[in-house]
């Protein structure tokens, strides 16, 4: 009888497999494979050992540990130490509000951050357990309330804008108000890395998107000036654009302007270096977006802006988070390059315990444990913000099939 | 005018009058007019590169032509901003690839242009796009992205999308060009089912049964000269101009 029939459904092969087949199958399946995988062995039996031994017995932690203060803060006055604190803990809360328990991109980025706060108060107050209850509550307050009213997202961001002259203004302390002053020389460790990396970022993001659309402008001049800033900018090491802000700059300012302060002078290069790149990362981003994208938002009778906000720099954006995070990131170790014009921060107090007499006694110095350290606390952060692209990249990929 | 099956056709609303357009030194348009009035469906049929692509999109300004009058709805198409804006804000446009914008929903493809240039309030926004994508028979369709759908049903979001503006003319450039033969039925459809509603159309294709059996006027271009128009069953039973009649011949 002609009645439709398919051909059966069958289940795919299954693939079992033991310890001992797993092995032959992906270390020992041909002689060079097994010749690799003795090699590797053999090398790590020679290193592990000794490093192991060196780690738990030879090395000099104390080093690490009894300047744990001057690598979180620098130079920051031991009885003010309670206001980078006082700041984790709000930094904490606005972590928290920023949270929205079930959408938003952003929460793939303030969940860690928060976390990463918490855990700074308690490296920052050691045994004071008060302020790093404080900030893990702090924490969650912000996302009790974000989860009790979840559509306050703006409330949020103003916070975060208001954040950053907070940030500075009680590090840097206001005479006569309570908070003695303290001097931007004073600052230092981690807390002047992660100051740069982060008014660095935050600040340069959107000079180089306004840089790439300048290169994509259809007015000449606005165009080569974005081309002729972006080529000139990218064509000079960052070390030489620190160099002449921190050191030329103050010699051509007119003298009525004074000497502006180092930490500002830095931070304006490192942005202004920063930008030319992200411009040139986004712009590969317009790129990639087909022209009947345009074609579509403005036959719909969308304004430019209109069209770029809403149609384009969205999937622009998106396209090169993994480049923008890389910027970030590389970034995040370039603050490392402020040392050489003498700026403080954590490479600069590695260098400096280094140079602690009390070490001196100890052959070969404890530049081993110190260094190690630093790259770990390098190592760390990066490596989380590369997780938090992997993240944002996959929440954002749904929408992409 | 032609106006068959009694259909009352309203007031001018395209003129198009002498209009030249070149790509670099490709004389791409070579005097073309044309005049659509309310409620018309014309349809532009041509070998391909003939110029009919080009010049639907010279009537909403996507591509500049550089002589001639564009005039939409009363306003003429100049260098002037607002003339285009208001020109755009009354024509929707239908294309080849669909365009819809992969990173949002249906339903936000749909209501971002009259919520953003229209100002209507989002409850508003999306009655109206529902309403719409009902008519194109995909309002179960609205939470996805449009990656999630099938050419046709991506098709029919991009003319939902046009519709919601609710523009006082519908320009459609080869709709069915880029699409699945099984599906392409399902867009027409919805075509069709517009022209008998009264939407003012233009539409470039190569559909010559929705040329024969929908449109008002039928406009054969070629080498960006329009070199014959009428009502269908002039222009497929006894066309005139030699190239239409070997057009013809080669297509059908």
């Amino acid at each position: 009888m002609p009645t439709e029939s398919y051909a059966p459904v069958l289940p795919p092969p299954q693939v079992s497999m033991s310890l001992l087949g797993w092995l032959r199958l992906h270390l020992f399946s041909t002689w060079y494979n097994t010749l690799l995988t003795l090699g590797l062995v053999g090398g790590l039996v020679l290193v592990l050992p000794p490093l192991w031994h060196w780690i738990f017995a030879v090395a000099h932690w104390q080093a690490v540990t009894i300047n744990l203060r001057l690598f979180l803060v620098g130079l920051y006055p031991s009885d003010q130490v309670w206001r980078p604190g006082v700041l984790l803990i709000l930094l904490a809360w606005l972590c928290g509000g920023s949270t929205a328990p079930n959408h938003g991109m952003m929460r793939h980025v303030s969940a860690p951050l928060g976390a990463g706060f918490v855990l700074l108060t308690c490296l920052l107050t050691g045994s004071a357990r008060g302020i790093v209850g404080g900030a893990a509550l702090a924490l969650l307050v912000g996302y009790g309330l974000r989860w009790r009213w979840p559509h306050t997202s703006r409330l949020w961001h103003i916070g975060w804008l208001l954040s950053a002259p907070v940030v500075l203004i009680v590090l840097g302390g206001i005479e006569g108000a309570g908070l003695s002053p303290v001097a931007t020389t004073q600052w230092g460790g981690l807390m002047l890395t992660l100051l740069l990396a982060a008014v660095g970022i935050v600040a340069s993001f959107p000079l180089g998107l306004v840089l790439a659309l300048g290169r994509q402008s259809t007015l000449p001049v606005i165009r080569w000036c974005a081309i002729a800033y972006i080529e000139l900018v990218r064509g000079v090491p960052l070390v030489s654009v620190l160099m002449m802000f921190a050191l030329l700059l103050p010699l051509f300012l007119p003298a009525s302007w004074g000497r502006p302060n180092t930490l500002i002078r830095l931070l304006v290069g490192m942005t202004l270096f920063t930008a030319a790149y992200i411009a040139e990362n986004v712009r590969g981003g317009l790129q990639a977006i087909p022209r009947g994208q345009y074609e579509a938002a403005t036959a719909l009778g969308l304004t430019w802006v209109q069209a770029m906000r809403y149609i384009i720099l969205p999937q622009a954006l998106r396209a090169v988070i993994p480049a923008l995070v890389g910027q970030c990131i590389s970034l995040f170790k370039d603050t490392a390059l402020a040392t050489i014009i003498g700026s403080l921060e954590l490479l600069g107090i590695a260098k400096t315990v280094i140079e602690q007499a009390q070490w001196k006694s100890i052959t070969g110095g404890v530049v081993f444990e110190v260094f190690s350290f630093t790259a770990v606390v390098y190592v760390v952060f990066t490596y989380s913000m590369s997780r938090v692209s992997r993240r944002l990249e996959h929440t954002l990929g749904v929408g992409t099939r | 005018m032609p106006a068959p099956q009694g259909k009352q056709l309203g007031s001018a609303i395209i003129e198009c009058i002498d209009v030249h357009k070149w790509f670099g030194t490709f004389h791409a348009l070579r005097g073309c007019s044309l005049t659509v009035q309310e409620k018309e469906v014309v349809v532009i049929i041509g070998p391909s590169g003939s110029g009919k692509s080009t010049f639907i999109r010279c009537i909403n300004r996507l591509e500049v032509h550089q002589r001639g009058t564009i005039r939409v709805n009363g306003v003429t198409l100049s260098d002037d901003v607002r003339h285009i804006d208001q020109v755009r804000r009354e024509v929707g446009m239908v294309f080849q690839s669909f365009n819809l914008f992969p990173h949002l929903t249906v339903l936000d493809n749909v209501t971002l242009a009259p919520r953003k240039v229209r100002r209507w309030s989002k409850p508003d926004a999306e009655e109206k796009a529902m309403y719409f994508l009902c008519k194109v028979g995909i309002p179960e369709q609205a939470s996805k992205y449009p990656g999630e759908l099938s050419g046709g049903q991506q098709q029919r979001v991009a003319i939902a999308r046009a519709l919601t503006m609710e523009p006082k003319v519908m320009l459609f450039d080869e709709p069915t060009s880029a699409l699945d033969p099984e599906v392409i039925g399902e867009v027409l459809d919805v075509m069709v089912h517009l022209a008998h509603e009264g939407t003012t159309m233009v539409v470039v294709t190569h559909e010559m049964g929705f040329a024969r059996e929908v449109s008002d006027r039928v406009v054969f271009m070629d080498h960006g000269e329009v070199l014959e128009e009428g009502p269908p069953e002039q222009c497929f039973t006894q066309p005139r101009h030699e190239r239409l009649q070997t057009f013809l011949s080669k297509i059908l």
